[in-house]
């Protein structure tokens, strides 16, 4: 049953990897704003579907 | 005639004929945004959201002062001399499309690298080239877009500031702790004797009393910090009982594991800390588009241009103004310093400092005041006090304003958390004195048992939960309020104070009576036409709320600053302007603003304005009368007391003529003899009743813009809704005494079990967490009552 002690580094390990993987997210300002990425997220198709317009122009010329 | 609105703005676009591209707009304005859009692919933005923009502003000239290296380095996050970075205010924000295309703007000009808006801020962080493009020609740029940053005073060195975290980092740790503590403590809760627990409980055990450590002396520490000051001014809050609870649950625990007694309570404690920084958080709404904290600098100026005596002009940093200086004001800045007008024609529009809702004209030699706003072309003026100096800014440094008005008032939690914690420890107290008699080796364990199942979880809960989501609620119906003691406060109220203009008057309307013989149709159109030319600005009210008429041209026109107009067509010639320019007699005089005519050099009548009061305000005047003394405190003069008496409530208090100051003192007065204040104002003249009162709401028009120090927000639009988020502030008061109600209930349960004792720590582990949860849901779900009540009231 000693096993228990690896089972149980593992699992602190694997909880402190995302606890730190949270601190980091909190600390790069994450939090700060949680409205306008949900916005910006859709945005992309509009750009891509511009930037096609635009190759295809530049190219017919 | 159909309305067809601006393809940009969504304004009537009908009357101006413009189009392009098969759209209409409703200036040339407009139009230009439009093209830069268009000729840079970025028509997306109207995709997104039809109708999104704002007409461009003319700012030539404005943002001289960014020519200015000093002024510049103390907007920007940072500079390299290559790259710079600029968080710049936008207060037109408000949709996807404005995301969009501020995000964008590197296509507009490739100097621009990369641009993040932050919707909640309305702010917009550019990352650009300046050796392609300079903070001025940005700001032109988000100018011509529509898109123009407001820079004040207030972005003075502002820039580094740091935003808090600590909160969020607190809750993580609390929850990461808890739940992994609790996973520890599984095993103990299904099988408490066997050879495997017996091997293996000691792990378990110093793991969850490690996982607790930074939760008890981090997480927790805002606890013990505030019950210590509690203590220290003799006042026994909610952190008291809460820390007590937090200190026997770590101590008790930590003694049973190395004493091997037991397995501890180390999952309800981390539990317990956890819910009370949720309930915190939540609590924790905050407007980041809106400061309640505005004092005279997020009004002034940041730069002001300076004249030297060979004429040469420079823009200067507002504190480095001196006495002496020569000043160039524009048209429609505000003047930041005290000073004497020199050259030009000064119509100074006051509106901010005194409330008064006339512009006043001023001439050479006058003496003008920081805070008044320039409307009339440019003027010269020669300081006379510095910015800290001057009469408006003086009024910030009243004892007011330094003081917190949370610290005089006792919360209800706070209330009832003396009676709870006197009487958890003497229930403690006596269980333990029994014991010590019955079985004394137990004595010590009811007593921390006690201590441990009173720690007023719920209690503690019930206030931010409710308000928090009161104030959620508060704030989709357009009242901002700071934070949940404003409801709190707002409930208790027994007073309140309105100030008049902008705030029962609206700011841009007015309604007009003519007084005198009548005009023949002839007359009407001579007149109308005549008003056509001027700029005045009483002029162009009084053109638009004229009926139709065809327009003459006139053969000749003269405008008299200060005076009045002077028109001739055909044989008739018409005067209009103040009484005495028109050969009116003095008997007719009046204390509202009145515009006099004549023609043929025959006095013929006067057009009187009056301030057309809020919809509603007379109802709600009603409404509020049965509960709430009511008092007017205007800084206007008596020209409308008459009007006044007529519409509210006989009881209404009026009192015209108040200076700020008066203002302060009359609420301060009042406040010693007993009267819980709302203040209700709209402007700087307010700030400091604003902030004397025990509430000051400021009434905004546009809430992104302006608005004086003050406790809450509320939106002119809901103005007559007034009374209903009294009311409901106060059914907040009653769900929190229900949920304490239901706490107490809890808790002696709890107790039952302590004071037996038989307080073992699973039933600890139920039932922290069920009276926590049953509080949550019990408050969320009446005030999500509540809020539904006050929708409907919407309607109406």
């Amino acid at each position: 049953m000693s096993v228990i002690y690896i089972l149980l580094t593992i699992s602190i390990i694997v909880a402190i990897g995302f606890f730190v993987a949270f601190i980091i997210a909190v600390r790069n300002g994450q939090f700060d704003d949680s409205y306008t990425p949900s916005v910006r997220m859709l945005f992309e198709d509009e750009l891509v579907k511009e930037k096609t317009e635009k190759t295809i122009l530049t190219k017919n010329d | 005639m159909s309305k067809t609105p601006c393809f940009h703005c969504g304004l009537d676009a009908s009357a101006a004929e413009i189009t392009f591209d098969d759209k209409p707009f409703c200036c040339n304005g407009c139009k230009t945004v439009y093209e830069i859009f268009s000729v840079n692919d970025l028509t997306c933005y109207y995709d997104l959201q039809a109708s999104a923009g704002a007409k461009p502003s003319d700012i030539e000239g404005k943002y001289n002062f960014l020519d200015n290296a000093k002024i510049v380095e103390s907007i920007l996050d940072f500079n390299d001399n290559t790259t710079q970075i600029a968080t710049l205010y936008i207060p037109h924000i408000h949709c996807s499309s404005c995301i969009w295309i501020l995000e964008n703007l590197n296509k507009l000009n490739p100097a621009i690298s990369a641009s993040i808006v932050n919707f909640g801020k309305k702010t917009v962080r550019v990352t650009y080239n300046c050796n392609n493009i300079t903070i001025k020609q940005l700001v032109k740029l988000l100018g011509s877009i529509g898109y123009e940053p407001f820079i004040s005073l207030d972005d003075y060195s502002v820039g580094k500031k740091n935003v808090d975290r600590s909160l969020i980092y607190k809750l993580g740790v609390a929850g990461f702790a808890f739940g992994n503590v609790m996973f520890l403590s599984f095993p103990e809760y299904f099988q408490v004797t066997g050879f495997w627990i017996e091997t293996y409980a000691p792990v378990f055990r110093w793991l969850m009393f490690s996982f607790s450590l930074p939760v008890v002396f981090y997480s927790a520490q805002d606890y013990f910090i505030s019950a210590y000051k509690g203590l220290r001014s003799k006042i026994l809050n909610i952190d008291v009982p809460i820390s007590l609870g937090v200190i026997v649950l770590f101590v008790r625990s930590t003694a049973e594991i190395i004493l091997n007694l037991g397995t501890g309570f180390f999952d309800s404690l981390t539990g317990l800390i956890f819910f009370l920084l949720l309930g915190k958080f939540f609590q924790q709404k905050t407007y980041n588009f809106l400061s309640f904290e505005r004092d005279y600098k997020s009004y002034f100026p940041i730069g002001i241009t300076k004249l030297y005596n060979d004429g040469k002009e420079e823009s200067v940093q507002v504190y480095d103004i001196v006495k002496g200086d020569r000043l160039l004001i524009r048209n429609e800045e505000l003047i930041p310093v005290d000073c004497i007008l020199i050259n030009g024609k000064a119509r100074i529009d006051y509106s901010f400092v005194t409330g008064e809702s006339e512009a006043v004209s001023k001439k050479s030699g006058d003496k003008l005041f920081a805070g008044g706003k320039q409307l009339n072309g440019s003027i010269e003026v020669d300081v006379l006090k510095t910015v800290e100096q001057s009469y408006l800014t003086q009024l910030w440094s009243n004892d007011v304003f330094n003081k917190n008005k949370e610290d005089g008032f006792t919360t209800l939690t706070n209330a009832i958390s003396k009676k709870f914690t006197i009487a958890v420890l003497s229930i403690a107290f006596i269980a333990t004195g029994y014991w010590l008699f019955v079985d004394s080796s137990k004595a010590l364990n009811v007593f921390t048992a006690v201590l441990i199942i009173a720690c007023p979880c719920a209690i503690a809960l019930a206030a931010p939960f409710t308000f928090g989501n009161l104030l959620r609620i508060f704030g989709k119906l357009k009242f901002y309020a700071k934070n949940a003691s404003v409801i709190e406060q707002l409930a208790a109220i027994n007073t309140i104070i309105f100030d008049k203009t902008g705030t029962i008057t609206a700011n841009k309307e007015t309604s007009v009576m003519y007084e005198g013989s009548n005009l023949s149709n002839n007359e009407e159109s001579l007149l109308r036409s005549t008003l056509r030319n001027s700029n005045h600005p009483l002029s162009r009210s009084l053109y638009s709320l004229l009926d139709q008429h065809n327009i003459v041209t006139l053969d000749t026109y003269e405008e008299h600053i200060g005076k009045g107009i002077e028109a001739k067509h055909n044989q008739d010639t018409i005067k209009i302007g103040s009484a005495p320019f028109v050969g009116a007699t003095a008997e007719t005089a009046t204390l509202n603003t009145a515009v006099y005519v004549s023609t043929n050099s025959k006095y013929k009548g006067r057009f009187t304005f009056y301030n057309k009061y809020r919809k509603g305000l007379s109802k709600l005047f009603n409404k509020l009368k049965k509960h709430y003394d009511l008092v007017i405190l205007s800084g206007d003069n008596a020209g409308e007391q008459e009007n006044l008496t007529k519409l509210l409530p006989a009881k209404t208090k009026l009192f015209f003529n108040q200076k700020p100051e008066d203002k302060l003192e009359y609420i301060k007065h009042h406040q010693k003899s007993g009267a819980k204040v709302l203040m209700i104002g709209d402007g700087l003249n307010d700030a400091g009743a604003l902030a004397q009162s025990n509430v000051g709401i400021a009434i905004s028009e546009n809430v992104n813009i302006f608005s004086p120090a003050c406790d809450a927000i509320l939106d002119a639009s809901k103005f007559n809704q007034l009374y209903d988020f009294i009311k409901a502030s106060k059914s907040a008061i009653k769900i929190i005494k229900w949920s304490f109600l239901l706490s107490f209930f809890y808790n002696s349960i709890g107790l039952y079990f302590a004071v037996t004792g038989q307080l073992a720590p699973v039933i600890a582990a139920i039932l922290m967490p069920l009276s926590s949860i049953s509080i949550v849901v019990f408050t969320t779900v009446s005030t999500n009552f509540l809020g539904r009540k006050l929708q409907k009231k919407k309607a109406y």
